[in-house]
């Protein structure tokens, strides 16, 4: 289990990053916290011949709350979610669903970029980008662009970011007064994969809930927003009989795929359940 | 039964094994740590991995895709004029040098299995089976010229389940054989159909026991070093059984014995895994030749996980028949157990389920018993012996029908078993399979369970619970295990696969002590209770006692580390030793001090006057007058401070060690996911040496149970292919999902030995996963489901509920 030999180039800055993975013609890497890739590259799924470090890029660090937007850049590691004050105040979402991504090893080299960059529909952070509405800043040829996130995630593995492009920072509405949030998975072990998982945001308003946003994870080949369930909840108190009407929505919402170990139906009994647990948690927080 | 007893008191002798405890002991029995922890935890392990031989080269594997295919073409041009690569072989290579191996043993009759070599010649059996090896300059250069052989295959069918292998036109899996059956085999006793047409109740269920695989921290690694000068061969080898592997490679590779050495350096958990042939290794020692250099080969995780033996892997129907006071009157079982393409070498594949219908059962008073064994051959990756052999199935089996009859019968769990269990008193006897058990503890067992468990208030919370919607069950699980062996596991069966032990214990010039020993040491403590049965045998304290294992050429011949005989065996081994060097001792101190060595006793290092205690020397200075002065004592002193004892069971063919199990769960019914709030262990290992490891050998067997029990499986395709080969997918037990586990043990020493111990390695496997089963089927009751399959997912706890 040994990578096959790659050359390894430690930009300083976007512009540098960019053209070593030009002059590599295609045939390049950006690695960031490597968890996902230095797997893939001992394992021999991926080869490149030139792997580009971006640890040494300034511009991809740092946390600022910039007026009502949260930015996070794409080297801030798994670990910081759980423990920088201004994501814990700003972006809730992201701090209650640090604690079951991986293991603490993983979440101290992790980065929040890598993850939403590579988009593995089973993770934690690409779907909570969902949940939050958050945009991506992207670097390319034409400069630096925004994408939101109901734009980025297209299908597996695949998201807006092209070839050679670099996922510069996250930018994450920040919670207001009124927000609440709830995370919850269903997954065989800790840190593990979850069979399914979801978060969902949204503002109180008296006992009702507004600007309802769901986001589920293992429900796909990407992060799914749960549309239906959504608008069955939205303006509404979620008493039981709006809680089993937004259950019966999320039907509508996923497509879970079919395997051995969680069937598809079972993927949709697990989302309903978890669906029930969000609002549950939601409520118990209040 | 509640009253105390007066031998439930760990680590100290009973009253009945009194006459074994030493007269100055202060070792054996006490929780000493492990000399050797301190330094592995310090990084100071010297593992295979670890060794860099000069002109050192590296293996790696081209392995087959498919499960069953024809070898058409090999191209090796490419591989061959990549950087760094010294050799490219092929099965054809090897087989001029290797002789074939046949995986089967004499005293299983009708046994059959196809001649295997370390590379194929004509086709692939499984899918990840080493076709091409490649060796070069690094273990990446190895790789980087192995994604350049080209291998042309023709698909064959597929044997991926037993149903398809046990089709009456099943293709065989090897030419020429008239079925796909490995062995069969019918135990029966009494009047079985009689006792079912007899009986008030009957019971049965079909079960299934998936298929694992044993995951060691560290892989299956070694090094062939084969000097032809001298024609001599070191293998430095991540083994439990170094003097097994080098009679295997003397013989398979036409050396002298005595020209072959392993060397078994710091070795990372082992559990079974690490005393098969495997095909790489064996290939490994003929590269080594090919080279004229050594050449390592350490299995990463994916190759671990197809090549490592797997194990388990049964579908058993079975059903006991009850008389209307919920007495056993019989049990009748069949197994189907699904193997690899062949037997394992040369410990068979016929083991697990040799045991699996000869351990049903077991712990119970039982006349009439009929036991069916079918072992089936498949296109996957080998299976083996891996810890607790056979003894998690019959256990299950026998434990889910013991609670479905009490179910049936409105008994409680402990109310039937303490109505079917051989009474403590009815010793000697033997179960209804023919094993002679000479004396157990399961009625003790049983109730200190449930005093450990506080099994009435689990009861009362239990139900106060379930009216709030929250599932919990509590399981039971007696077993009986099997440990200690004598000749008649293989040595019968024509392996050369030794049961006894051998021990050479020396008083150095300092007058510290030195014992080289054939058990070996994968991280239990082995080495650690050695020395602590030397230090009071012989009389010294256990800081100068060194003991040296797992190396062909400085210890003695010995069966080494299987079947928990390291305790029982080795134990014994090194406690006549050291009697016996302590009476060579006394006898010098005696010519040195004009006394009679019968006056004489040797305690912590310091020879005394046997009644009183008075100090009269050391034990350094009798050390320094025999080696340095022999001249001051008395004309014929036979001054013979180097011992050698070698001991082989003989008494009880097996020494059988029992306990119980207790598992107490809360089961999520909405997402199948089970929490496991405690296990419970009451077990029985005879003496015990260091209740420390005993503690940690059970709690690592729980755990590995549990495993089993909830999470791990083997799952193949329908072509064979394994869908979960890497530890992203294959889920081994982890410790935020295992409980606190509590101990509690009684001491029923055997007197086949003055050591008084059995084994304890398998204790925690063998009725973890039946207690767990137990427990989940506990919860479910009053929701109509029942389980009969382990592992227990939550697809399968959900399906079980119709969830979905």
């Amino acid at each position: 289990m040994k990578a096959r030999a790659f050359a390894y180039v430690r930009p300083r800055t976007l512009e540098e990053a960019h053209a070593a993975f030009a002059a590599a013609d295609g045939d390049a890497s950006f690695i960031s916290g490597g968890q996902s890739l230095v797997p893939a590259l001992a394992m021999r799924l991926q080869a490149p011949q030139v792997l580009v470090d971006l640890a040494g890029v300034d511009a991809l660090r740092g946390v600022h709350l910039d007026g009502d937007v949260l930015r996070i850049g794409a080297l801030t590691r798994h670990a910081d979610a759980l423990t920088d004050p201004l994501i814990r105040r700003h972006a809730p979402l992201l701090a209650a669903a640090a604690p079951f991504v991986a293991h603490p090893a993983i979440r101290n080299r992790g980065t929040l970029g890598g993850s939403v960059a590579l988009a593995d529909p089973a993770s934690e952070f690409p779907a909570m980008m969902l949940a939050m509405g958050a945009e991506m800043e992207i670097s390319g040829d034409a400069g630096l662009r925004r994408v939101p996130a109901d734009e980025y995630f297209l299908d597996l593995y695949q998201t807006a970011i092209e070839p050679g492009e670099i996922l510069v920072a996250l930018h994450v509405p920040a919670a207001g007064p009124h927000a609440c949030c709830a995370f919850d998975e269903m997954a065989r072990r800790r840190g593990d994969y979850a069979m399914v998982g979801g978060g969902l945001m949204a503002e109180r308003d008296g006992d009702a809930l507004r600007a309802v946003r769901i986001a589920l994870f293992s429900v796909g080949p990407t992060p799914v927003r749960a549309r239906g369930a959504e608008a069955a909840l939205e303006g509404r108190a979620p008493d039981a009989d709006t809680i089993a009407a937004a259950q019966r929505a999320l039907d509508g919402d996923i497509d879970p795929m079919d395997d051995a170990e969680v069937p598809a139906a079972m993927r949709r009994h697990l989302a309903r359940v978890l669906l029930g647990r969000l609002i549950r948690k939601l409520e118990a927080d209040q | 039964m509640n009253a105390p007893l007066a031998f439930d008191r760990p680590g100290r002798p009973s009253p009945e094994g009194a006459e074994h405890a030493p007269a100055s002991g202060r070792h054996v029995g006490a929780p000493l740590p492990r000399p050797n922890a301190k330094r592995l935890l310090a990084g100071r392990g010297a593992y295979v991995s670890d060794l860099k031989l000069p002109r050192m080269l590296h293996a790696a594997f081209v392995r087959a895709p498919f499960a069953h295919a024809r070898i058409v073409r090999i191209g090796l041009d490419a591989a061959r004029a990549a950087p760094g690569v010294v050799l490219v072989a092929t099965g054809e290579d090897l087989a001029k040098l290797c002789t074939p191996w046949v995986g089967t043993l004499d005293h299983f009759k009708g046994m059959k299995s196809a001649p295997q070599l370390p590379l194929p010649l004509e086709r692939v059996t499984w899918s990840g089976q080493a076709v091409v090896a490649v060796v070069a300059e690094s273990r990446a250069a190895a790789e980087d010229a192995a994604e350049l052989v080209e291998v042309g295959y023709e698909e064959l069918p597929v044997l991926a389940d037993l149903d398809t292998a046990l089709a009456p036109d099943a293709p065989r899996i090897a030419p020429g054989f008239a079925d796909n059956i490995c062995f069969r085999s019918v135990v029966e006793t009494g009047e079985v159909d009689d006792a079912f047409a007899a009986a008030a109740h009957v019971v049965e269920a079909d079960m299934a026991f998936g298929r694992h695989t044993g995951v060691t921290l560290e892989p299956r690694a070694l090094i062939a070093d084969f000097d032809a000068s001298e024609r001599r061969l070191t293998v430095h080898h991540a083994t439990q059984t170094p003097f097994q592997f080098q009679d295997l490679y003397a013989r398979h590779y036409g050396l002298p014995e005595a020209r072959v050495r392993v060397v078994a350096p710091d070795v990372g958990g082992s559990f079974g895994i690490k005393l098969h042939v495997y095909h790489e290794d064996m290939a490994v020692i003929g590269l080594s030749m090919l080279a004229g250099r050594p050449v390592k080969y350490v299995a990463d995780r994916l190759e671990a996980f197809v090549s490592d033996i797997h194990a388990r892997d049964h579908r058993v129907r079975a059903r006991a028949a009850l008389d209307a006071n919920g007495r056993l009157i019989a049990i009748a079982a069949e197994d189907e157990t699904a193997i690899g393409p062949f037997s394992t070498y040369p410990r068979t594949s016929a083991v697990e389920g040799n045991q699996v219908i000869r351990l049903i059962g077991a712990p119970y008073r039982l006349d009439a018993y009929r036991g069916d064994l079918k072992v089936v051959f498949q296109n996957k990756t080998q299976t083996s012996q891996y810890r607790a052999v056979g003894h998690p199935i019959a256990c299950a089996v026998t434990e889910h029908l013991m609670d479905r009859a009490a179910a049936r019968l409105g008994l409680d769990p402990f109310d039937i078993r303490a109505r079917n269990l051989i009474p403590d008193d009815a010793y000697p006897c033997a179960s209804a399979t023919g094993y002679r058990f000479e004396k157990l503890s399961h009625e003790a067992c049983l109730a200190r369970l449930k005093g450990l468990m506080d099994y009435d208030r689990l009861r009362a919370e239990q139900a106060e619970l379930r009216a709030r919607g929250v599932h919990r069950g509590i399981g039971i699980a007696a077993f009986v295990e099997i440990t200690n062996p004598t000749p008649a596991f293989y040595g019968v069966g024509g392996a050369r696969i030794s049961a006894q032990d051998g021990a050479v214990i020396a008083i150095t010039p300092s007058g510290e002590v030195r014992c080289t020993i054939s058990v070996t040491e994968q991280g239990q403590g082995t080495e650690a209770i050695i020395g602590q049965i030397v230090a009071d045998y012989l009389g010294v304290p256990q800081e100068v006692v060194r003991v040296i294992t797992g190396d062909t050429e400085t210890t003695p011949h010995g069966g080494a580390t299987w079947a928990c005989r390291g305790a029982g065996i080795g134990g014994e081994t090194a406690l006549q030793a050291a009697k016996k060097l302590k009476a060579n001792v006394l006898k010098v101190a005696a010519a040195i001090l004009q006394a009679q060595p019968g006056d004489l006793d040797l305690v912590d290092g310091q020879v005394v006057a046997a009644s009183g205690g008075a100090a009269r020397l050391s034990l350094a200075e009798v050390a320094r007058i025999a080696f340095f002065r022999s001249d001051t004592l008395p004309p014929g002193t036979d001054a013979q401070l180097t011992v050698a004892h070698h001991f082989a069971p003989s008494g009880y063919p097996f020494a059988f060690t029992n306990g119980i199990h207790g598992c107490h769960v809360e089961v999520d019914a909405e997402t199948g996911l089970v929490k496991i709030l405690r296990h419970f262990v009451v077990e029985d290992c005879g003496r015990i040496i260091n209740p420390l490891l005993v503690d940690e050998q059970v709690r690592g067997g729980v755990v590995q149970g549990l495993g089993a029990a909830f999470f791990e499986e083997c799952r193949y395709d329908g072509n064979g292919q394994l869908l979960n080969g890497s530890l992203a997918d294959y889920l081994v037990p982890m410790a935020c999902e295992m409980p606190d586990i509590a101990i509690a043990h009684m001491e029923t020493p055997t007197k086949d030995t003055e050591l008084g111990a059995k084994g304890c390695g398998e204790a925690g496997t063998a009725a973890a996963s039946a207690a767990a089963l137990n427990a989940v089927n506990d919860a479910l009751a009053p929701l109509g489901a029942v389980l009969t399959q382990i592992p227990m997912t939550p697809a399968r706890i959900l399906t079980a509920l119709g969830a979905f």
